[in-house]
């Protein structure tokens, strides 16, 4: 990386380690505006990479499995799924769920670090309010899916109809169209207007006149301007204010489906908070999932360095101790409630017939996330990697050990009966996961992924840039 | 879009879900079998299609408008129909050659819900589980429709010419080689017609042939009055259930066991002896588990305490429980029965006759039944299949049944049967015997034409029908009456010819259309005629005695016990959907039999459930699933008879194994020498209830009569109750003032017989979903009876608990609901909206009782246009994708309230009577309204023994239970 | 640089802005009125029917009321259609052989019944009862319309749920004397509100709410 002058801008003084062993850069030394803009800003310029081909290809295949179990189950209904009676509820409440977790790093680290003045969202919040939008979306499927009458959703919507009748306002279920629907719409707000200047600055790269034209169009007239740069930051910080709130509001509502209900092991109070911390977990355990190999690909290194993973993973850390207290703590009021119904769930859900996934819950949700304890881990990009996958898996198994080993045996004894997943339901998680990854790609290759524009603030500001 | 994904009549082959009874290997197919076909009406155009429209979120079909829908009045409207309002006939079925009293409803001339005959003694209003099934084989579009000879479609009038040729040379020799083979027949018309055959044929012979026959009890039927009984004494004998007076029987029993307050409480004490568990040994109060073939020996040694001078066997288990019974009789003569099933050899019944006898009980609580008499010039099957091996028989003509498939395996009747020269069967269904006649003529459904028939104790009803038969179909009468004339009348002109003699009498006219209206015969007697008299007892396959003596030293031997299927009886309901997902007694088995063993034997053999055995038994060898049940002799193993028919509907094909394969004649019964041995193969069973264990939760509560007098009250401690109105929400939101709906279901007296489940099915319109779908757990009876075991598991203590909606007043399932589709309305009904349901299924998850029905697939896509007929026009038939469950029956509810506020009147109690309360024999289910406290209803809720299923859930069910009660012997206690 | 859009890109922005607005709320709109519109409601259009039957000539110009043909209105659910026999106990004296009627002859003869549109056609899961409403003071023509001005058949009302219910929360709004009942003709009176609380309290109408459960209609 060689910097064209030895302009005072450039940060290459700082020493790269805290005595604590951290990473302390944010900014890899030798940046400079040009390096900056060329890095990111060519890449929706420039032909996409092999890599990117590759993996956008998987993508749209899965994505089209998805398509088809999405067509075969509006012919034939929701039984080509395993769910019955006990088990009403399958893998689509789970992947709902799992995906409204993963949603919500990105809101967390574009909102709430905004206005805690962290300065470590800087290369990454782009990527994780993208990751957001694309979850909710196939979060938002799911419900769909679902229903036995999918044709009929719009009923779950408040409006006049020739029936006169309305949603039920006590059902959690019309809550979550609200928490999800807000949600996703200041999201989407919120990462549009991060990407103004951005997309001017692509603009003004381009070389083809389409190009200039469409990013132009949705670069709104961005010059630049003080005044441009003043209103945007004042609408920024209100837009984080609104969606600060939402980020505990929308898993809490989500946590209420269940809470709500009178099943044993879903009628608990610690489901809002235990809810939340897991779903920023497993969302910043995606994030990580997603920025490690892009910043390998990319060579991004010098921009999001180690220093943002070191974060995350501490984030991850904290959020993932939370977690395990929240099993803690619904194993010891089963047990502390003295009622034999919350009793014996909690003894089905461990030893039960689906005891093993229970295990295995443990071991990729609280177990092998205390790997985090050690720099060297935290430091080590693969090693991260691995563990994140581990606590994403993790969080899915939480929310069938959740719905499922709850349902299968509750009050009535004589219709306990087991839930045995089909290929259609795995056929539907995995292909949501296709359209997540073919959102994904497209916006990697279409759109500046991480924020040109505060990346220069780093620039500009090295001491921030380096801030132990 | 709606491709129908399951047909809802269940047919194994066809439909995506298909291939019943395939063996199932969960390690390869970890999927919901079936849901990886492709339906075979959906090409892969069509799915591009269809998944373009998933793009543009398919299905916006809520916009589409209502399809034109067309009106068709009569051109000549009955004065008796009025459009829309259902009428009522009275007449009769058959059940085992015995008259059961029925009242069918009928819209626009179409029957959709049979009912029994409150005025019929041996009905009383209730009806068995098959007389609710009857109405679905009416409609089935399996049946024979066509007079066929050697697969061609002929004409009746061809079989006519045909049946006149082949007997006018057998008028020579009076008919020596003309036999007529035929089912227990009580018609009096009919045997009556049968005697003119025979006498214009003097040496013709008739055979009856009934795989379930009495023949053990020949001479010995009696008929018991169990109102007078304060002990009972059953030996292998299911006079509960499998009895053609069992509706009678379980009421009378019912009577004497119901308690409702301590003041004045008394039941009977029931003791049962069985090898394999029946509904009438699961209500005793002290049942034991013993082989078939130490029935006799056990009787024996009672018979001896009571002081018959009988030759007592040697080292007989149960003493204490002999020794209570001797006691309990000895202190109540006359005031006891002691009864013995027709699996049982002839020497019980001899011996059992002679302990009432002794006991003073005949004449008091057991009389002899009327002796039906018949015509003469009859012989035994076995004789008949002989001649026919000689090729003796030129005509052979066999109403009914099918010989072919159940005759005695050592009779091999098949090659004898093909010796006939002339074979004509007439039956409803084209079955195994059809195949092999040489023509079948198909027979008119009870509902379809007119004849009589004569109960268990005498009385005769007439048999009218409610329906033009359906298809070409001929009644027996009409058979008959072709053999001596030429060309026969209509069984209409038969029967009234019959009944009027020659010169009608002048007020004959009135007492027939009386006798029409109120379905029992009483003020004449059919018109008897000049046959042999009393009945011929068959050779009796008796068990000679030597063998008897052995069965001690053989205790450790495998017993093969043949007996009748709770659901197909003896494999002429094979094709019917309702029976075949009925959950089988105790087991709750579906769409399959399997042979029960006792968990001793399992845990000796290494047997699990599922596993496929190798049956040997006098030389001949059957494949059979396993089923492991509890209170199963330890050495007896069961088959069920009736499965694994071969020509049959689709409904019946490929269900089940044939247990006739091992059936020989002198074991029609029981037999010793059995062999199994285990095989690699499993079978995939599936049944609706896998957990029999209350888990000591707040859902069963019973206890002995001794308990609740000693503290009435006692059923009601259990779970501590919330206060009521303790709810969050506004208590005057529902006030309740006018009507109040509630249930109470008295498990007291539940026998458990299943009959709710179906009558619901068959008033509600609930689909039958096929063996993937019950497999998966999609079963969609509204009610259910759930079997609870409690006790050890050799000989557990059986409880049954029919399960309906609570109708709670804190619903669990309303709030959640996201569309209001589940709701309350103000008489407290817990209202299931179809036509709002979204299908998020919450509310199922949130119900602790879990009562709610999905229908997951299109389960009644694909019916035939007959069976359409069959669904009641004042219910919702629900299509895929929305939450069902049980009404109250709401429908006549709403039918009573318009009746009502028509005469501008209350709702009288007793008016509604839902569908399950009206089909219970022992009156378990009462309804009605709880603002009324002089209603029924009322005096059973302000019982002590009332209680609130899960009550500490604060759901305040309107549906409550009255606890279970046994009236133990304390001296058996001990080992009970 | 040059300029990439030209100056009145600005105004296509916020025409187009403002144009999403509107065209939300219209799309909106246009739904409603498609719903409330007689191409969905089929409110006034008449149906094919076998025979151009009009109720204005047999109404008003023969004065044959309405129980004569629809013989089962008071006793059951279904008002009930006229066997071919009923129409022909008039017309086997009048019009014997006009052509109109052909088909009603040949029913009759061939023992074929004819075959009507349904004009008013609730959806299978809903159960309206005719007996009970005409005793408890409502009139045909509440639902009907003017039947007796139609010379062709067709509906009076969407028949709509909400239009159920309007009167099923207010009978007061709608209920009339049991003798005006079959009276295509009647008006309701100015003190309309007032009388028909007299007669709800007269027929026994149930106010408790139990009308507007779902339970009153659906099954």
């Amino acid at each position: 990386m060689n910097a064209p002058d030895q302009s005072p801008l450039t940060s290459n003084f700082s020493p790269s380690q805290s005595p604590l062993g951290y990473p302390t850069n944010l900014l890899a030394p030798g940046q400079t505006y040009e390096t900056v803009n060329a890095t990111i800003a060519d890449v929706p310029l420039k032909p996409a990479p092999g890599p990117w081909w590759v993996g956008f290809i998987i993508a749209s295949l899965l994505l089209l499995m998805f398509l088809v179990a999405v067509t075969w189950l509006f012919i034939k209904g929701v039984g080509i799924w395993g769910v019955n009676v006990p088990v009403a509820w399958g893998f689509a409440i789970v992947n709902f769920v799992w995906w409204v977790g993963i949603a919500h790093a990105g809101t967390f680290i574009s909102a709430i670090l905004l206005l805690l003045f962290q300065p470590w969202r800087t290369a990454i919040n782009r990527f994780t309010e993208a990751m957001t939008l694309f979850a909710v979306c196939c979060a938002g499927l799911m419900p769909l899916l679902h229903l036995g009458r999918p044709w009929v959703f719009y009923w779950l919507l408040p409006y006049p109809d020739t029936m006169r009748l309305w949603p039920q306002f006590r059902s959690p279920l019309v809550w979550d169209v609200f928490a999800v629907g807000t949600y996703f719409t200041i999201s989407l707000l919120f990462w549009y207007l991060g990407l103004v200047p951005d997309l001017a600055t692509v603009r003004d790269r381009a070389k083809k006149l389409w190009q200039k034209k469409l990013y132009g169009f949705f670069a709104l007239g961005w010059r630049n301007s003080a005044a441009h740069w003043q209103r945007h930051q004042i609408a920024y910080l209100l837009l984080a204010g609104l969606a600060t709130p939402l980020v505990l509001s929308v898993h809490s509502v989500v946590s209420f489906d269940f809470a709500v209900a009178i099943v044993p092991g879903w009628h608990s109070t610690i489901f809002p908070p235990y809810f939340v911390a897991g779903a920023i977990y497993s969302g910043f355990a995606m994030a990580l999932n997603i920025i490690i190999p892009v910043r390998k690909i990319y060579h991004l290194e010098h921009l999001i360095t180690g220093r943002y993973l070191n974060n995350m993973a501490n984030i991850m850390l904290v959020t993932g101790m939370i977690v395990a207290y929240g099993y803690f703590i619904e194993a010891f009021m089963a047990w502390y409630s003295g009622d034999i119904f919350e009793i014996y769930m909690m003894m089905n859900r461990a030893f039960g017939p689906y005891g093993w996934v229970f295990w295995l819950l443990m071991l990729c949700n609280v177990l092998v996330p205390q790997a985090l304890w050690s720099a060297r881990i935290r430091r080590n990009a693969l090693l991260l990697f691995v563990v994140a996958l581990f606590i994403n898996v993790g969080m899915w198994i939480e929310r069938f050990v959740i719905v499922i080993s709850s349902l299968n045996r509750d009050y009535s004894p004589s219709t306990w009966a087991m839930f045995y997943p089909t290929k259609w339901d795995w056929m539907t998680l995995f292909g949501s996961v296709g359209l997540f990854l073919t959102l994904l790609f497209l916006f990697i290759k279409f759109l500046p992924m991480i924020s040109i524009s505060e990346t220069r603030e780093l620039v500009a500001e090295p001491e921030k840039a380096t801030t132990p | 879009m709606n491709h129908p994904a399951s047909n809802g009549r269940a047919r194994p082959q066809g439909a995506p879900d298909g291939s019943a009874s395939r063996p199932y290997q969960r390690e390869t197919d970890e999927f919901v079998p079936g849901s990886n076909e492709w339906p075979d009406d959906l090409s892969r155009r069509e799915f591009l299609r269809l998944a373009g429209a998933t793009l543009a979120l398919a299905g916006l079909n809520s916009c589409t408008k209502q399809p034109l829908e067309t009106i068709v009045p009569y051109v000549k409207q009955p004065e008796i129909v009025i459009p829309g309002k259902p009428l009522r006939f009275a007449t009769a079925s058959q059940f085992g050659g015995f008259g059961q009293g029925l009242l069918v409803t009928a819209y626009e001339g179409r029957p959709t819900k049979i009912e029994g005959n409150p005025t019929h003694p041996a009905s009383l209003g209730a009806t068995t589980v098959w007389s609710q099934a009857d109405v679905l084989d009416l409609y089935d579009p399996d049946r024979a429709q066509t007079v066929t000879t050697g697969g061609a479609i002929k004409t009746v009038s061809d079989f006519w010419d045909a049946l006149n040729l082949a007997i006018e040379p057998l008028k020579q020799n009076g008919g020596a080689a003309f036999r007529i083979l035929s089912e227990p027949i009580s018609s009096p018309t009919l045997l009556a017609q049968l005697d003119r055959v025979l006498q214009s044929f003097p040496a013709a012979r008739w055979a009856i042939w009934d795989p379930l026959n009495r023949d053990t009890i020949a001479g010995a039927e009696v008929i018991c009055d169990f109102t007078k009984a304060k002990v009972v004494v059953a030996f292998d004998s299911d006079f509960l259930y499998a009895h053609p007076y069992a509706l009678r029987n379980a009421r009378d029993v019912a009577n004497r066991r119901r308690v409702i307050e301590p003041h004045g409480a008394g039941m009977n004490r029931f003791y049962a002896a069985e090898p394999t568990p029946t509904i009438t040994g699961s209500n005793a109060d002290h049942r034991i588990a013993v082989a078939a073939r130490d029935v006799l020996p056990l009787a024996q040694t009672i018979a001896a305490e009571l002081g018959i001078g009988v030759a007592t066997p040697r080292n007989i288990e149960n003493a204490d429980w002999i020794a209570a019974v001797v006691r309990d009789l000895n202190a109540s003569r006359g005031e006891s029965v002691v009864i013995a099933g027709e699996t049982q050899p002839p020497e019980l019944h001899a011996l059992v006759a002679q302990m009432n006898a002794m006991l003073g009980n005949m004449g008091n609580t057991v009389a002899a039944t009327p002796a039906l008499s018949l015509p003469g010039s009859q012989i035994a099957f076995g004789d008949l299949v002989e001649e026919m091996q000689r090729s003796a028989v030129e005509l052979l003509v066999i109403f009914g049944g099918n010989p072919r498939y159940d005759a005695p395996a050592d009779f091999n009747f098949a090659d004898a049967f093909n010796k006939v020269k002339l074979r004509v069967h007439h039956s409803v269904y084209f079955n195994e015997t059809s195949r092999h006649s040489h023509w079948h003529v198909p027979a008119t459904h009870f509902l379809e034409s007119w004849s009589d028939t004569r109960a268990f104790d005498g009385s005769v009803s007439i048999v009218q029908p409610l329906i033009e038969p359906m298809y070409v179909g001929v009644s027996a009468h009409e058979i008959l009456e072709a053999v001596t004339e030429r060309s026969p009348r209509s069984a209409y002109e038969i029967l009234r010819s019959h009944w009027s003699g020659p010169e009608p009498a002048p007020d004959f006219e009135a007492k027939w259309r009386r006798a029409l209206s109120d379905g029992v015969v009483t003020e004449f007697q059919p018109p008897s005629f000049a046959g042999a008299g009393q009945s011929i007892a068959p050779a009796p396959s008796a068990t000679p005695l030597e063998k008897r003596q052995r069965s001690e030293a053989r205790g450790s031997q495998l017993e093969i016990l043949f007996r009748p299927d709770v659901s197909v009886r003896d494999g002429r309901y094979a094709n019917n959907g309702w029976l075949q997902e009925l959950p089988r007694r105790f087991s709750s088995l579906t769409w399959d039999n399997a042979a029960l063993i006792s968990p001793e034997l399992a845990k000796a053999a290494g047997l699990n459930n599922g596993d496929v055995v190798e049956l040997t038994f006098r030389d001949r060898k059957l494949r059979a699933p396993l089923w492991i049940q509890p209170g199963q002799a330890k050495h007896s193993v069961t088959l069920p008879l009736g499965y694994g028919r071969e020509i049959v509907g689709g409904v019946g094909r490929n269900v089940g194994f044939n247990a006739y394969a091992l059936r020989t004649s002198d074991s029609l019964w029981f037999a010793d020498d059995l062999t199994i041995h285990k095989t690699a193969d499993r079978h995939w069973l599936v049944t609706t209830q896998h957990h029999h264990d209350v888990t000591g939760r707040g859902i069963l509560h019973d206890g002995t009569l001794d308990e609740f007098l000693a503290d009435p009250h006692y059923a009601q401690k259990p779970e501590e109750l919330p206060p009521l109105g303790y709810t969050l929400y506004d208590p005057s939101e529902y006030p309740y003032k006018g009507y109040k709906w509630g249930m109470v279901v008295d498990l007291n007296v539940c026998i458990g017989c299943h009959a709710c489940t179906i009558a619901c099915q068959a008033e509600n319109n609930i689909p039958v979903v096929g063996k993937q779908q019950v497999g998966v757990h999609r079963e969609m009876h509204w009610i259910r009876v759930s079997t609870f075991y409690s006790g050890t598991e050799e000989n557990p203590r059986i409880t049954h608990q029919p399960v309906p909606c609570m109708h709670c007043e804190n619903a669990p399932c309303e709030l959640v609901c996201p569309v209001a589709a589940t709701a309350h309305d103000n008489e407290g009904l817990n209202l299931q909206i179809y036509n709002r349901c979204v299908g998020t299924r919450y509310c199922s998850n949130n119900c602790p009782y879990k009562v709610r029905r999905f229908n997951f697939l299109e389960y009644n896509g694909r019916l035939s246009p007959s069976e359409k007929l069959v669904k009641n026009p004042d219910v919702t038939v629900r299509s895929r994708g929305v939450m069902e469950k049980c009404t109250y029956c709401i429908q006549r509810i709403n039918a009573a309230r318009i009746t009502a506020e028509l005469d501008q009147r209350k709702i009288r109690d007793g008016e509604i009577v839902p569908a399950c309360a009206q089909v219970c024999p022992v009156e378990a289910i009462t309804f009605g309204n709880m603002n009324d406290p002089r209603s029924r209803l009322m005096r059973l809720k302000r019982s002590p023994l009332n209680y609130w299923m899960l009550g500490e859930l604060n759901t305040q069910p309107r549906t409550s239970y009255l606890a279970k009660l046994r009236n133990v012997n304390a001296e058996l206690v001990r080992s009970d | 640089m040059a300029q990439l859009f030209p100056k009145s890109a600005n105004v296509h922005a916020r025409v187009i802005i403002v144009s999403i607005v509107v065209l939300a709320c219209g799309a909106g709109w246009a739904t409603s009125m498609i719903y409330w519109s007689p191409y969905t409601t089929e409110v006034d259009v008449p149906l094919q029917q076998p025979i151009p039957f009009s109720h204005k000539h047999h109404v008003t110009d023969d004065g044959i009321d309405c129980r004569y043909c629809h013989t089962s209105v008071e006793k059951s659910s279904f008002a009930g259609i006229p066997s071919t026999e009923t129409c022909m106990t008039c017309h086997s004296q009048l019009w014997t052989d006009a052509p109109i009627l052909a088909s009603v002859r040949e029913s009759l003869a061939t023992g074929r019944p004819l075959k009507w549109t349904r004009v008013n056609d609730l959806p299978d899961y809903v159960y309206f009862n005719h007996s009970v409403h005409v005793s408890k003071g409502i009139g045909c023509s509440e639902c009907h319309g003017r039947i007796d001005q139609m010379p062709l058949t067709h509906k009076a009302q969407t028949l709509y749920m909400r239009w159920c219910l309007d009167c099923h929360e207010a009978p007061q709004k709608y209920i009339r004397p049991r003798d005006k009942v079959f009276d295509a003709a009647w008006q309701s009176p100015p003190n309309q509100l007032q009388q028909g609380k007299e007669l709800i309290r007269e027929y026994h109408v149930d106010t408790s709410g139990r009308l507007t459960n779902c339970s009153a209609c659906h099954r």
